[in-house]
């Protein structure tokens, strides 16, 4: 009963996502792509890291990384669905617990997550880099995604306005991306930044799934820290829910 | 089956909805009637579980608002003042994920989306996208997805705002088809003739508070039968008689430039709130 209405928010995205697929697609991969040529073809072409070539490197951080962007990208659906379409009432008016509304909205934050990392492992073997993934590397994606889609819930939902969303983006967002050990090793850092860096969720994403595609066990402190993480936002998200009703 | 009692919203120091009290039985068509910004959109809000209330209590079929939201939601279908659909999904679609919402299942969502869309003159265009409908076919669609859950009370807010006159009419008669199959609704409306047309009773609404509420008839009866409109270098002032002999004796008496006609529920209004519908 408490999770009755779920499956609804979930199809709507869904739908909404497979009618807008073909665009969708095209817009995940065009950052890669310039991550990819930019960082790994032309800067990055000679360089190696601990045995693998920067590409091999760099790739698992890119699929970290667009985990995190599309399921945060739930927030811009849902900024869509509150502010310009106002489609946020129809749940608001339904009978539908709190839960259900954040646990289909993250779910759908994860699926669009999955879909960009197989977009991402697909460029890279065009590219030549194939890489192999394994169930810790699909845990980490999915985790990973449990964190930022459910804050993207938590921060749509407090948000007053479009330009309040974009501005999280850039202050959230965006450092994350490129402090989250997606472009580089941490281990080159001094210990005072990498302690710094290792608070951030991406961190362990990118180090667990770079970990699994190298052939080595990721340690079990990554997982724990982003089940974690996305539990204490997924409470967060839960908790903004009710407070979007003005 | 819509029961208020001392309902009240603040903004800070704002008042949107000042201690409203009132009581709609099952079966009515309920006209909430005032000028933009009398609180009537935020009366629905509270209602419909959109807007936290600042005081008093509320309940729908028997459920309260805030202890039984869910139960209280399940009663009602809403249909806002704004066009709330998904432009990226067909009209069909749209019917589909509101009843998933409301728990039918699938024989019922699918008998009840081609049943819906025939009655609100739509079928024709269950698989189309709603960014192709006119503005008249989206607030026909927004009236079908309400009742697709058979809610026993309907809220429409200004249905028919920004509408032309022919959509406005299809839409009043849609409205009264609603009441005659048995559900209660409750409607905000400035357009005056909308709610003589529709309602059993009508609330006048202004600042927040209920000034009058009775049949569209005895409030009419309050101000009178007739009445004749004089213009004057201010501007038009009105008079009412209890016959049209009394008053057409008083045009006569006054000269030129004035109209006799029947009194209506703009004059029961505008004497009785001492405001304009704008």
């Amino acid at each position: 009963m408490m999770l009755h209405g779920l499956g609804a928010v979930y199809l709507r995205e869904m739908r909404i996502l497979k009618r807008r697929l073909k665009r969708h697609l095209l817009g995940m991969a065009v950052s890669p792509i310039l991550y990819l040529v930019a960082f790994g073809t032309a800067m990055g072409a000679e360089a190696r890291f601990d045995g693998h070539t920067y590409l091999e490197f760099l790739l698992p951080g890119l699929a970290a990384m667009t985990a995190m962007t599309q399921s945060y990208g739930t927030a811009t659906e849902i900024n869509i669905a509150r502010f310009y379409l106002h489609i946020f009432e129809e749940f608001q008016a339904a009978p539908i617990s709190n839960v259900a509304y954040v646990l289909g909205e993250v779910l759908s934050g994860i699926t669009r997550a999955l879909i960009g990392v197989a977009l991402i492992l697909g460029l890279g073997a065009a590219t030549g880099v194939v890489l192999l993934p394994g169930p810790w590397f699909w845990l980490a994606v999915v985790l990973n995604a449990f964190v930022f889609a459910s804050l993207a819930v938590f921060l749509a939902m407090i948000v007053t306005g479009h330009g309040d969303q974009a501005l999280l983006t850039s202050f959230v967002i965006t450092p994350m991306a490129f402090l989250g050990g997606t472009f580089f090793p941490l281990d080159r850092l001094p210990e005072w930044a990498q302690a710094i860096l290792h608070l951030l969720p991406l961190t362990h994403a990118a180090q667990a799934m770079r970990a699994d595609v190298f052939g080595q066990a990721p340690q079990a402190m990554h997982f724990v820290i982003l089940a974690g993480v996305g539990a204490a936002v997924f409470a967060l998200a839960l908790a903004s829910v009710g407070r979007a009703r003005d | 089956m819509i029961v208020i009692d001392t309902l009240q919203k603040r903004y800070g120091k704002t008042v949107a909805v000042d201690g409203v009290s009132l009581h709609v039985p099952a079966g009515e068509l309920f006209a909430y009637l005032g000028p933009n910004g009398a609180g009537k959109s935020t009366t629905i809000r509270i209602l419909t579980g959109l807007t936290r209330l600042s005081g008093g209590t509320a309940s729908l079929g028997g459920c309260d608002i805030q202890r039984n939201p869910i139960g209280a939601k399940r009663q009602c279908g809403v249909v806002m003042q704004h066009v709330n659909l998904d432009n990226d999904l067909t009209l069909a679609e749209n019917m589909d994920i509101h009843g998933r919402l409301f728990g039918m299942d699938a024989a019922d969502r699918a008998a009840r989306t081609a049943e819906l869309l025939g009655y609100v003159e739509l079928a024709d265009r269950a698989g189309n996208l709603v960014s192709t409908l006119s503005g008249g076919m989206k607030r026909r669609l927004m009236i079908a997805r309400a009742l697709m859950h058979r809610p026993r009370i309907l809220f429409l807010d200004e249905p028919t705002v920004g509408l032309d006159a022919e959509i406005r009419r299809r839409i009043w008669g849609l409205i009264k088809k609603i009441q005659n199959d048995g559900a209660t609704v409750f409607l905000t409306t400035h357009y005056i003739e909308e709610a003589e047309f529709l309602a059993d009773r009508v609330a006048f609404l202004d600042r927040g508070s209920i000034r009058a509420l009775d049949t569209p008839a005895a409030l009419i009866s309050r101000v009178g039968a007739w009445a004749f409109d004089r213009l004057t270098d201010t501007g038009m002032t009105t008079s009412y008689f209890p016959d049209r002999d009394s008053a057409r004796a008083a045009a006569a008496a006054d000269g030129e430039g004035h109209t006799l006609r029947r009194v209506n529920l703009e004059d029961a209004f505008l004497t009785l709130t001492g405001k304009t519908v704008r």
